[in-house]
């Protein structure tokens, strides 16, 4: 118990790593999932179109793959990340952050674009029918009527797609972010004798984290919950 | 609402010709992108031929397909059966009628479908097989487990959902004709489930192929572990990732397609088990 005593500090800010990415990719997710899943069931075909080849290319590429192709080869083609460099406290966002960041966000949000489409299919068929009828265009029984619903019928789903991520962050370990799992891979290095107590602190980083996310996410199907 | 049409009215004249507008600016704006991409490549010297070449060089179409794929799906694969092992042993635990087996069960499921599958196949890296001299099986071993323990879990909430959508008076008919628990189980309320779990099971498999990506970090062999020496032989990192990634999403949408078809074959129009929708505690998400 000793190495995680002395290392607490570094526990911290390896989660403080984590929880980062996870808020700022979520975020952008969130965002990107809406507009996507908007062109994915709107009127205009091409739209359409490109918001499914994109969401299967997509989830159908591994998380590793993505991130590969953000931090190894974008740089290759003169897209990078160099310039970002921000310190916060006693946290340091590089170009490895910015490319984590970006394929965590472009990621995700192919997964939040079906978790809303599958509200957007439990939002009952009268009720668009009722939004066309009392005139409003596409925009107006999207905005008005459908994706409030939807985004209620689909806070389960996107609270997994949510813990996946959250969970997904562990892989910018593998591309130079210090976040909890690049952490715990250093200090299991340096601390043979004590790999079982490291892993267990670890994990219960995880799960509190995972757990707040099923609470929070609890509390809001509770209170969105339409009679 | 799977008919989408219904979100919108059929176009009148002037809406045909907005989205007629909207159809030429996403036009426009897509092939910009694309435009851009290509010219970035060819700026850089990514689209020169001798960078793409080694997709098409016997020697490397080998080592990709048998180096590569076929140990990833071999890990893939290994996972997946162990998963199903593991899965329907704790997810009928989850059932059981005794109090302590039920609770452990719960926690094994809810522990390793919360913690990251990277951070397991560390621990089974330096912990579970620390001790095993070839660092390639040494690493390889630690992928297989780690995709266990994680996609058993998820299975284990499927198996369990899968046994609970049975209809009641099935398991009450079985007790009725003096079947005992074992028998309700394995001969009425399984065999039922089971159907409508392979779908589900299939979903799986692209999970468990999807992380077998992994492995790279602790130098597993598989699709991933080519990357680099490939892009160092030739500095085309570039094609290397694209060539790798386009043979992932190749065999993941045979498995998605497998996944469908099995469905339409097999359990018709009845609800699909949502994996990712099974419950919101430690989320079985696709990771």
């Amino acid at each position: 118990m000793q190495v995680i005593i002395d290392n607490f500090d570094v526990v911290l800010k390896a989660f403080a790593y984590t929880i980062a990415l996870f808020l700022s990719s979520g975020l952008v997710a969130l965002v990107l999932g809406t507009i996507l899943v908007a062109m994915r069931v709107g009127p205009v075909a091409v739209m359409r179109k490109a918001s499914a080849v994109y969401v299967t290319l997509v989830r159908n590429t591994p998380l590793l793959i993505v991130l590969m192709f953000m931090a190894i080869a974008a740089p290759k083609i003169g897209i990078n990340f160099r310039w970002l460099d921000v310190q916060i406290g006693e946290l340091s966002f590089t170009s490895f952050f910015g490319a984590a960041f970006i394929g965590l966000a472009l990621y995700t949000s192919t997964f939040v674009c079906e978790a809303l489409r599958s509200g957007v299919n439990a939002v009952p068929l009268g009720q668009a029918e009722a939004a066309r009828a009392i005139g409003l265009p596409f925009g107006g029984v999207m905005t008005q009527v459908v994706l409030p619903q939807a985004v209620r019928a689909s806070v389960p789903p996107l609270a997994s797609t949510m813990i996946a991520l959250l969970k997904n962050t562990s892989v910018a370990a593998v591309f130079g972010v210090a976040e909890a799992v690049s952490r715990m891979r250093a200090l299991t290095n340096n601390n043979a004798s004590d790999r079982w107590e490291i892993f267990i602190v670890f994990a219960l980083g995880y799960i509190i984290l995972v757990e707040l996310i099923s609470a929070i996410a609890i509390f809001l199907e509770r209170r969105w919950r339409v009679a | 609402m799977s008919n989408v049409s219904v979100l919108y009215d059929a176009p009148g004249p002037r809406t045909v010709t907005r989205h007629r507008l909207y159809t030429v600016l996403t036009s426009v704006a897509l092939l910009a992108a694309v435009a851009f991409a290509v010219w970035r490549l060819w700026e850089t010297g990514q689209l020169a031929g001798e960078k793409w070449e080694f997709a098409v060089t016997p020697r490397y179409i080998e080592a990709i397909l048998v180096d590569g794929l076929l140990k990833t799906l071999q890990m893939a694969a290994l996972a997946i059966v162990a998963a199903v092992v593991f899965g329907l042993v704790f997810g009928i635990g989850k059932l059981s009628e005794h109090r302590p087996i039920r609770w452990v069960c719960w926690v094994v499921v809810e522990f390793f479908r919360a913690v990251p599958v990277l951070m397991l196949m560390i621990l089974g890296f330096f912990a579970i097989f620390g001790s095993m001299d070839n660092v390639s099986s040494r690493a390889y071993w630690s992928v297989v487990l780690a995709l266990m323990l994680y996609n058993g879990s998820v299975l284990a909430e499927v198996f369990r959902a899968g046994v609970l959508a049975v209809p009641k008076g099935q398991g009450e008919a079985a007790y009725a004709i003096g079947m005992r628990k074992t028998q309700v189980m394995g001969q009425v309320l399984l065999p039922q489930g089971v159907k409508i779990m392979i779908p589900a099971i299939i979903s799986q498999c692209v999970v468990a192929l999807k992380d077998t990506s992994l492995g790279y970090y602790i130098l597993a062999p598989g699709l991933t572990y080519l990357v680099k020496p490939l892009y160092q032989s030739f500095n085309n990192h570039v094609a290397v990732i694209v060539v790798i990634g386009g043979i992932y999403v190749l065999v993941n949408l045979l498995l998605t397609w497998l996944a469908t078809w099995v469905q339409r074959r097999f359990v018709g129009e009845k609800k699909v088990l949502e994996v990712s929708n099974l419950a919101a505690v430690g989320g079985g998400a696709p990771v």
